[in-house]
C-alpha cells in the first residue's frame, strides 16, 4: 500500500465540473423568497470526472478489505462476500421501487422478504422476523422492546431489568439502557461460562429477562444454557439471543431450540453481506410464536430495513441451501480450533477445551521483557500482523482478559491461509522473545504509522476546515 | 452432491486440521453441545442453487417489479445517480472492509469519512458531523434522544406534525421506551405553527424540538423566530432537513439550529424500496461529547505524516456501555462514500443546478395539473421545491390508478387526502406532459 | 511510586478532597491519573449542580477508556476548573495543583468517612 495525502477539497478548482445534467427546458418559475434561500457560502469540491475517480481509487489502495486478505477479526465474521449477490442487488428491477410503492407493484420485493422470513425461521427456529432494523445493535435494540412491549402488554410494569453476562458485546448493554432498562450483571465462572448460581439470585420479578450469545464472546458454548433458559423463563423473563455469533450455529444447532425467545441476526455477518467499512449491515429479528403479536407495534427504521443488504443474504441463502447450511457452521468452528490448537504454544490460552468459531488469547506466553525493556503486548502484536498483510484479530475484549486477542477465521479460508497466518503468528512470537521493540515499532510497511491518538482526542480536528 | 465454491476445504484439509486438533471428525467439535440441541433431520430449505440459476431467479423476481416513472417523495428521492459512483463504491478495498479499528491500513474508509463529515458540515453549516447513522427518522431519533441527554432533567421533545410520518412513527418508538414524553405542534395554513410552539413551549419541561425544512407538504417552512424561543426556553432547535435542498434553502444553521438531521438519500442514492440509506447528523460544537456514532478526527503518525483515526471514542458503547449516548455501532459507512463522491462531482454548481431543474419542472407539473381543472391548491402561494400536494376532484385513489396503469407511480394519497407529487431532475418535459395527459384523459 | 499528600482526604475510589475556606476541593490523585495514561477529556458538572457522596459527578477520558469521578461528598458545585476543558493534560502534569470541582458541603462529617494518606498508601497497595 502507497501513502496517498490528498483530500479532494484539495483538488478542487473554482470553475471545473465533474457532473453532467440535461438541459432545463421547462418555463423558468418565480424565484424563491430571499428570506427562506440559502445565504451561507456553500465550498463543495470543484473536480472532474476523472479527478474523483483518481481520488477515489487512490484512497481505496490504502485500504484492507476480505478481497485483500485474511481478516480474522473476532466477533465480525469476515467471510468472503460473494460477487453474484453485488450483482443481484444492483438489478434495476430492485434498486428503482419506491419504498412507498403498495404491493400489486413490488410483487418481487415482497417474494424476497417472504421468502427470507421462512428461511430464516428455519434456520433458527424463531417463528417469524421483522426486517426492519439496519444493524446488529439495532436488532438488539428492538428486540428488546419487543421484550418491554411483551411485558406491557400483559400489564406487568415492573420488570425494567435486564441480565447481561459480563462477557457480552457492548453494544449489550447500550441498547438495554436505549430501551430504557436497568442493567444487572452477570459474573462468568473460570471457565468462561455464565455462573448459574450468580444467576439465580437475580431472578425475581423485577427482570423482562436475559441477553445471551452462544457460543459466548470467548467462543465457548454455554453447557448450561438449558438451566439457564429455564430458571429465566420460571421467574417470568424472557431470552434474548445475541445473533452475533451465529455462524458456528448454522446447520447444527437453532436458538429457537435452546429456548431463546427473541434474537437477531447480522446479515452482515453470518450471511456474507459485504460490512463496506461500517456497514450498511442488517438486523432482522426473530420472535418465538408468542411474541408476534408484538412486532407490528415497533416501529424502528423508515421504511423496511436495508432491502439492498437483504436482497444479498437472500441470494446467499440460495447458494448455500439445505446441502451447504451446516458446512458453514462446521467448518468455521474447524478452523477455529486448528490455528488454537497450533498457537497456544506461543500464546496464552487462558480456557482450554473445544471452542466454537472463534477462541481468545490472553497475550503472549513470552513478551521479550528482560531489564528496563517493556514486553510485547497484545497491541504489539496486532501492529505487527499489519505488516505481513493480514489484518489484526479484535483485541482487548472480551473485558475479562488484559491482553484479549480474539480470533475467527470462518469458513472461507483454506488452509494454506490459515497455515501462513500462524506461521506469522509464530514469527511474531519469536521477534517478541528475541527484541520486543521490533513488535513495538510496528507497522513498519503500511502507508502510515501508528497514529498520534491522544491529539487528535485533546484537540478534535473532525471537518476540512478544521484543519486549515 | 456438488462442491460449494465458498468453502476452499478439501477431504485431505479436513483430516490434517482434525488430527492436528486431536478429534475424529467434525461432529466432535459439536460434543460440549447437549444432545437435544444438536439439529435432527434437514432443514426446511431449498435445495442450493447455482450462480446461474440464482441469477435467472432473482432476475425473474425483479422482473415482477414493474419499472414506473417516480413521481412520489416523501422521504424518498429518485434523484440521478452518477456513473462513477457504484464504480468506487464496489472496489472491494471499500466494501469488504470492516470498521477501521486499525488504522494503519483503512486510511481509506477513515479518509472519506472524514470528506464526508466536512460535506455535512458545509452543507449544514453545523460545526461537527458524525461519521453516518442508519437513516433520516432513525437520526431524528437519536437527536430526540440527545437532547434529552444535552438539558439536564427535561423529559419532553416536541414534534412538528409537519414532519414525515414515519419520522413522526420511529421517533415515537424510540421515545416510549426511552422514557421521553412527546408533544405535538401543529401545522396551520401550511407551516408549522409558531403560536402552538410557543404555547407548548410555555408549558415547561422540554428539551428539544424537532421541526422540518420542508414539510409533508413539499412546503419551505419559515422558522424565522424559532430559535430565540426555544433557546429561551432552554430547550435545543432540531431541524430535520433534505441535504439536497440545503444547497439553495437556508441551512439549518442560518435557522439557528442546535443539531440538523435528515436522510442523505436525496444525494444520488437510489431508492432500493427503502435502503440502505444514510441518516446524517451535524451539532454544533457544544454538543460534542453527547453526539452519537463513530467520528473521525485527524491528527499526524509518528513520522509526522498527516493520518486519520476513529476519535472521541470514549462517547461509545464499547467504552462507556450502559452509559453511552447511543448503542449504535455498524452504520451507513460504505453510503457515507455514496454520498462523498456525489457531492465530490456535483459541486456546489452542480446541486444548484439539481435543485433549479426539479424546482422548475415542480412548478411547471404543478401549473400544468391546475390548469387541468381536476385539482385545487390547499396551499395557494406557499413556497415549494419539489415537492407539492394537491386537493383531487376524484377521489385519490382513482387519480393514483389512472397514473399507475400509464406508467407513472404518481399522486399519493395523504392523510388529509391530498395527493402528492415530486419532480426531480430525472423527470422530462415530455414525461411531465404525458402524465397531465393521462390525467386530462382519465 | 504515586505522590499521595499528607493531610488530605481519599476515597477508595481514588478522588482526594481538600478543605479549603470551607470548601471541599476535588481532584484525582495521581495513582488515578497514571492508571488512566493519556488524560483526553474532563468531564466535569456545571456550577450549582448538586453531588452526592458516593454518587458520580463526571468522567475522565483518555482514548480507549471512561472512568467515572465519584464524589466524595455531598453538597453544591460552586466552582469547576474550567482550565481543564481545553487542558486536560493538567491532570497527567499534577493531579494534585489540578483540582476538578470545588463544592460547598451540606456534610461536613461525611469526610469522617474517607481515609488518610496512611490508608489510602496502604489502598493502593504502595
Amino acid at each position: 500500500m502507497k501513502y496517498y495525502d490528498k483530500l479532494v477539497f484539495e483538488l478542487s478548482q473554482k470553475g471545473r465540473i465533474g457532473y453532467s445534467l440535461p438541459v432545463n427546458r421547462f418555463p423558468s418559475a418565480p424565484e424563491l423568497p430571499v428570506e427562506l434561500s440559502r445565504e451561507a457560502s456553500l465550498d463543495l469540491p470543484e473536480v472532474s470526472e476523472v479527478d474523483v475517480v483518481r481520488h477515489y481509487t487512490n484512497l481505496s489502495q490504502m485500504n484492507f478489505g476480505v478481497d485483500t486478505g485474511f481478516y480474522p477479526l473476532g466477533s465480525c465474521t469476515m467471510k468472503y462476500n460473494p460477487k453474484v449477490n453485488e450483482e443481484v442487488a444492483a438489478l434495476p428491477g430492485f434498486t428503482g421501487l419506491h419504498p412507498l410503492m403498495h404491493a400489486g407493484l413490488t410483487k418481487g420485493a415482497l417474494k424476497v422478504y417472504q421468502d427470507m422470513n421462512k428461511f430464516l425461521a428455519a434456520i433458527t427456529g424463531m417463528d417469524s422476523f421483522t426486517f426492519d432494523p439496519c444493524a446488529g445493535a439495532h436488532g438488539e435494540l428492538t428486540g428488546l422492546m419487543i421484550m418491554r412491549q411483551y411485558h406491557m402488554n400483559r400489564g406487568d410494569l415492573a420488570r425494567t431489568k435486564v441480565i447481561v453476562p459480563d462477557s457480552a458485546h457492548g453494544t449489550n448493554p447500550a441498547s438495554a439502557a436505549v430501551c430504557g432498562l436497568e442493567i444487572v450483571e452477570v459474573k462468568s465462572l473460570e471457565n468462561g461460562r455464565v455462573d448459574v448460581e450468580a444467576l439465580k439470585p437475580l431472578l425475581d420479578e423485577t427482570i423482562a429477562g436475559m441477553m445471551m450469545t452462544n457460543p459466548n464472546t470467548l467462543g465457548l458454548f454455554e453447557t448450561q444454557i438449558r438451566e439457564i433458559t429455564e430458571l429465566v423463563h420460571a421467574a417470568g423473563g424472557l431470552m434474548y439471543y445475541d445473533g452475533a455469533n451465529m455462524n458456528p450455529m448454522m446447520g447444527v444447532v437453532r436458538p429457537g431450540d435452546m429456548g431463546f425467545d427473541i434474537m437477531h441476526l447480522n446479515l452482515h455477518k453470518t450471511f456474507s453481506t459485504p460490512h463496506g467499512g461500517g456497514g450498511p449491515g442488517s438486523g432482522p429479528v426473530g420472535v418465538a410464536a408468542h411474541l408476534v403479536d408484538c412486532l407490528p407495534e415497533i416501529r424502528v427504521s423508515g421504511f423496511h430495513g436495508n432491502f439492498g443488504v437483504i436482497l444479498r443474504a437472500y441470494a446467499y441463502i440460495l447458494m448455500l441451501g439445505r446441502q451447504n447450511l451446516k458446512k458453514v457452521g462446521q467448518y468455521s468452528v474447524l478452523s477455529a480450533n486448528y490455528i488454537k490448537e497450533c498457537l497456544k504454544d506461543a500464546y496464552k490460552l487462558p480456557i482450554e477445551g473445544v471452542c466454537k468459531h472463534e477462541f481468545v488469547f490472553d497475550g503472549l506466553i513470552n513478551d521479550g521483557a528482560h531489564d528496563d525493556v517493556h514486553g510485547a503486548t497484545t497491541l504489539d502484536v496486532a501492529k505487527r500482523l499489519l505488516d505481513f498483510g493480514f489484518h489484526a484479530p479484535t483485541i482487548y475484549f472480551p473485558l475479562l482478559f488484559h491482553q484479549a486477542l480474539m480470533i475467527e477465521p470462518t469458513e472461507t479460508e483454506s488452509k494454506e491461509t490459515i497455515d501462513a497466518f500462524i506461521d506469522v503468528m509464530h514469527k511474531i512470537a519469536a521477534e517478541a522473545a528475541e527484541d520486543p521493540r521490533i513488535l513495538q515499532e510496528a507497522p513498519h510497511g503500511t502507508p502510515i504509522k501508528r497514529p498520534d491518538e491522544t491529539a487528535a482526542a485533546r484537540n478534535p480536528i473532525l471537518k476540512f476546515k478544521d484543519a486549515r | 452432491m456438488a462442491g460449494f465454491s465458498y468453502i476452499p476445504h478439501t477431504d485431505a484439509d479436513i483430516r490434517a486440521m482434525l488430527d492436528r486438533i486431536g478429534v475424529g471428525k467434525v461432529e466432535d467439535l459439536y460434543a460440549d453441545v447437549p444432545k437435544e440441541f444438536l439439529k435432527k433431520g434437514p432443514y426446511a430449505l431449498p435445495d442450493a442453487m447455482s450462480e446461474g440459476e440464482v441469477r435467472q431467479w432473482l432476475g425473474s423476481l425483479a422482473d415482477m417489479n414493474p419499472r414506473m416513472k417516480v413521481f412520489v417523495g416523501a422521504g424518498a428521492y429518485d434523484h440521478y445517480t452518477p456513473s462513477v459512483i457504484p464504480y468506487i463504491t464496489s472496489r472491494s478495498e471499500f466494501l469488504t472492509a470492516y470498521t477501521p479499528y486499525q488504522c494503519e491500513i483503512s486510511q481509506g474508509t477513515l479518509r472519506y469519512i472524514f470528506e464526508y463529515q466536512s460535506m455535512v458540515c458545509e452543507l449544514t453549516g453545523m460545526d461537527i458531523s458524525n461519521a453516518s447513522l442508519y437513516d433520516g427518522p432513525t437520526a431524528a431519533a437519536e437527536a430526540m434522544k440527545m437532547t434529552v441527554a444535552c438539558t439536564k432533567k427535561k423529559t419532553r421533545v416536541l414534534l412538528s406534525k409537519g414532519l414525515l410520518p414515519n419520522v413522526i412513527a420511529v421517533v415515537e418508538t424510540y421515545a416510549k421506551f426511552h422514557g421521553v414524553e412527546i408533544g405535538y405542534v401543529p401545522v396551520m395554513n401550511g407551516q408549522t405553527c409558531p403560536n402552538c410552539l410557543r404555547a407548548e413551549l410555555a408549558k415547561g419541561d422540554v428539551a428539544g424540538v424537532i421541526v422540518p425544512e420542508i414539510n409533508r407538504f413539499g412546503i419551505i417552512e419559515d422558522h424565522a423566530g424559532f430559535a430565540d424561543a426555544i433557546h429561551e426556553a432552554k430547550a435545543l432547535l432540531v431541524e430535520y432537513c433534505d441535504p439536497s435542498t440545503l444547497a439553495v434553502i437556508k441551512s439549518p444553521a442560518e435557522w439557528g439550529a442546535d443539531i440538523s438531521v435528515g436522510d442523505g438519500q436525496s444525494l444520488g442514492v437510489p431508492l432500493c424500496y427503502g435502503g440502505p440509506y444514510v441518516g446524517f447528523m451535524g451539532v454544533k460544537k457544544d454538543y460534542m461529547r453527547k453526539m452519537p456514532g463513530r467520528i473521525v478526527g485527524q491528527t499526524t503518525d509518528k513520522d509526522g505524516k498527516r493520518a486519520f483515526v476513529l476519535t472521541l471514542q470514549a462517547r461509545e458503547q464499547h467504552i462507556k456501555r450502559e452509559k453511552a449516548t447511543s448503542n449504535i455501532c455498524s452504520n451507513e459507512s460504505l453510503m457515507a462514500l455514496w454520498v462523498t463522491v456525489y457531492l465530490s462531482l456535483m459541486g456546489p454548481e452542480g446541486l444548484r443546478e439539481v435543485n433549479r431543474l426539479s424546482y422548475d419542472g415542480a412548478h411547471y407539473l404543478k401549473d400544468e395539473l391546475l390548469k387541468t381543472g381536476q385539482f385545487e391548491d390547499p396551499f395557494p402561494g406557499k413556497p415549494f421545491l419539489k415537492e407539492f400536494v394537491l386537493k383531487p376532484a376524484k377521489h385519490p385513489g382513482l387519480v393514483q390508478n389512472a397514473l399507475e396503469k400509464a406508467g407513472f407511480f404518481a399522486a399519493l394519497e395523504t392523510e388529509e387526502g391530498y395527493v402528492s407529487f415530486c419532480v426531480t431532475e430525472k423527470r422530462t418535459k415530455e414525461e411531465i406532459d404525458a402524465l397531465v395527459k393521462t390525467v386530462k384523459e382519465g | 511510586m504515586s505522590k499521595i499528600i499528607e493531610g488530605l482526604k481519599y476515597s477508595e475510589s481514588h478522588e482526594w478532597v481538600k478543605v479549603e475556606d470551607g470548601l471541599a476541593v476535588i481532584g484525582v490523585t495521581d495513582f488515578a491519573q497514571k492508571e488512566m495514561g493519556d488524560i483526553t477529556y474532563v468531564d466535569m458538572p456545571d456550577v450549582d449542580d448538586e453531588v452526592s457522596a458516593g454518587e458520580e459527578f463526571g468522567a475522565l477520558e483518555s482514548v480507549k477508556a471512561a472512568s467515572d469521578l465519584i464524589s466524595p461528598v455531598s453538597g453544591k458545585v460552586v466552582e469547576v476548573n474550567e482550565a481543564l476543558d481545553d487542558t486536560p493534560e493538567l491532570v497527567n502534569e499534577d493531579a494534585f495543583e489540578n483540582w476538578i470541582i470545588k463544592v460547598e458541603m451540606s456534610d461536613a462529617s461525611e469526610l469522617d468517612a474517607l481515609m488518610d494518606a496512611a490508608a489510602y498508601k496502604e489502598h493502593i497497595g504502595e
